[in-house]
């Protein structure tokens, strides 16, 4: 458990609410990190000292660029590209827009389709569903009850007409980590641009351009503790994009824009203390005991998406059965873990999650739904920690549900 | 999201369990969200005198009939029927506006009870 302590400010509200000033085990992961202090402090400078503009010819503007030019290098280096290759951006939402939207303009002489599935991050469907109004044809693929796609269907979907596929890496919610290098292979023999949203499993898993056969690769840094609001797009030599923010000529003219120097040094850091198979190997391991303990200890509860290496390291996703998602939430809350739910009490539109719905979850599974992700600062104190305190939630709510008692069934 | 008097409701509710032998039992499930609300009655003359919830809900749903059932314990039947749930969101404080409808949850579940009391009279 680490203490947060927060500086004052006075209008930002940067403070965490006064219970969990205590302690805080942070378990939405998938959502967001707390940036590294090893990157905070690669980005300083360039704030308030190496400032420049990496456009300007001077030498705080030579500067700015070779330290972007070295980051850029750096992601490239971490999946197997060459620098030219990278596209610094605002983010996963950006990368995914302008793969999909680049992708689709720069082809439509070629084919007017796009093959993806019912499981992609909002973006990526927001980005289709807009493209379909402008004409194009997009299928939704679906996937199985553990969240893959299936080959068999994504090679029945594409025809003469697809451009395009874009398929989810590690998903993010359920986490599961979907074979690139098959789905790779069907588009390299078909002759499709292949991109993948790689957000979540950014290294969580391998990733790797070549073996992969990936034409384009969305990147962000939020998500490995690097800095929000900046991100990459990895896109393949030859690879035909139509740029989609138009101004100046920076990023080879993929992307105008000044470059966020100090965003994107500190992603490339975070990338750097990212890598390596131990992070990966440690969140497993609670990952799995966390997993295991919960269905030792709580009854009539189950894991959604795969288990093993086929799951992202840093994912955990329970159905309750009896109970409400936002319920379980709110209460782990008051004792200052935080988490993520699918239910559709905790949705603004009251719908439940679109990904667990494609997952095949009945209601009552997908209501009572609970999404925990580690870190690799999570330490197992705070995981016996969730240990010791969810099950009593889980038992005090299952007390207030008129659910799961006598034989009483109730149909959703 | 949510305010401080609603956070303690949820977690320390005054009302919710079973009453084992309830002289009526009202039931209703929400149709935006898909939760279940139950609300247990004893009835003295015409008059509440114990009432308890149990729900498959949400946090709202959980604070919101907890107000409830404290507004309408002692009150006649038919004061309790007319119970809107705005007085319900007004004894809250801050309902996020999404989450009045599971308020409702509640009103109707005793609605449901009422008229199981009165039918079984
Ligand atoms: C799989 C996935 N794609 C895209 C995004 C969007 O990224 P960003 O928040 O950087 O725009 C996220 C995270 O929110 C994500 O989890
Ligand atoms: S009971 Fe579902 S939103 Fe309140």
């Amino acid at each position: 458990m680490f203490v947060i302590t927060a500086r004052a400010v006075p209008w930002v509200a940067a403070v965490m609410p006064e219970v969990k000033m205590k302690s805080k085990v942070y378990l939405d992961n998938a959502a967001t990190t707390q940036v590294d202090e090893g990157v905070l402090e690669v980005m300083k400078p360039f704030f308030s000292e190496s400032y420049g503009n990496a456009s300007s010819l001077h030498s705080l503007g030579g500067a700015a660029k070779k330290s972007l030019e070295k980051a850029r290098k750096v992601i490239a280096d971490s999946i197997g590209a060459k620098s030219e290759e990278i596209v610094f951006t605002s983010g996963g939402t950006e990368g995914n827009n302008l793969a999909l939207k680049g992708v689709a303009f720069a082809n439509k002489d070629e084919g007017n389709q796009i093959v993806t599935t019912k499981v992609e991050h909002k973006c990526v469907l927001e980005s289709c569903k807009w493209l379909e109004k402008q004409g194009f044809n997009v299928t939704y693929l679906d996937v199985n009850e553990e969240g893959f796609v299936k080959l068999a269907e994504l090679e029945k979907a594409i025809n003469e007409k697809t451009i395009l596929v874009s398929v989810i890496h590690g998903n993010n919610e359920v986490g599961t980590i979907n074979d690139l290098m098959k789905i790779g292979e069907v588009c390299r023999k078909k002759g499709i641009y292949f991109h993948t949203d790689a957000c979540q499993s950014f290294t969580k898993t391998e990733l790797n351009v070549k073996k992969m056969n990936l034409d384009l690769v969305t990147l962000n840094g939020h998500k490995i503790h690097g800095p929000k609001g900046v991100g990459a797009l990895y896109v393949g030599e030859g690879v035909k994009l139509d740029s989609w923010q138009h101004g100046g000529f920076q990023e080879n003219g993929l992307r105008a824009g000044t470059e966020n120097v100090p965003g994107i040094v500190g992603f490339a850091e975070a990338v750097k203390l990212a890598m390596g198979s131990k992070h990966i190997v440690k969140m497993r391991k609670l990952r799995d005991k966390l997993i295991k303990g919960v269905l030792e200890k709580i009854p009539d509860v189950k894991i959604n998406g795969p288990t093993g290496e086929k799951r992202l390291c840093n994912n955990i996703h329970f159905s309750f059965r009896f109970i409400e998602g936002e319920a379980i939430g709110a209460s782990l809350g008051d004792k200052g873990i935080s988490s993520s739910t699918g239910s559709a009490c905790s949705e603004r539109d009251l719908k439940p999650s679109y990904v667990l719905k494609a997952l095949g979850l009945s209601h009552e599974n997908m209501n009572g739904s609970l999404r925990l992700s580690l870190s690799r600062f999570t330490t197992e104190k705070e995981i016996d920690h969730v240990l010791k305190v969810l099950p009593r939630i889980v038992k005090r709510l299952r007390e207030i549900s008129p659910c799961g008692k006598e034989e009483e069934e109730h149909v959703f | 999201m949510y305010s401080d008097e609603i956070l303690e409701r949820f977690k320390n509710p005054k009302f919710s369990g079973k009453i084992k032998d309830a002289d009526a039992v009202g039931e209703e499930g929400n149709f935006k969200c898909g939760d279940i609300m139950k609300i247990y009655l004893k009835v003295k003359g015409d008059k509440i005198k114990d009432v308890k919830f149990e729900t498959y809900g949400c946090v709202a749903a959980i604070a919101s009939t907890d107000i409830m059932c404290e507004l309408v314990k002692g009150k006649t039947l038919k004061e309790a029927y007319k119970m809107s749930n705005r007085e319900i969101v007004d004894g809250l404080g801050d309902v996020p506006s999404v989450k009045v409808h599971c308020s409702i949850l509640g009103t109707r579940a005793l609605r449901k009870a009422i008229e199981d009391y009165r039918q079984k009279k």
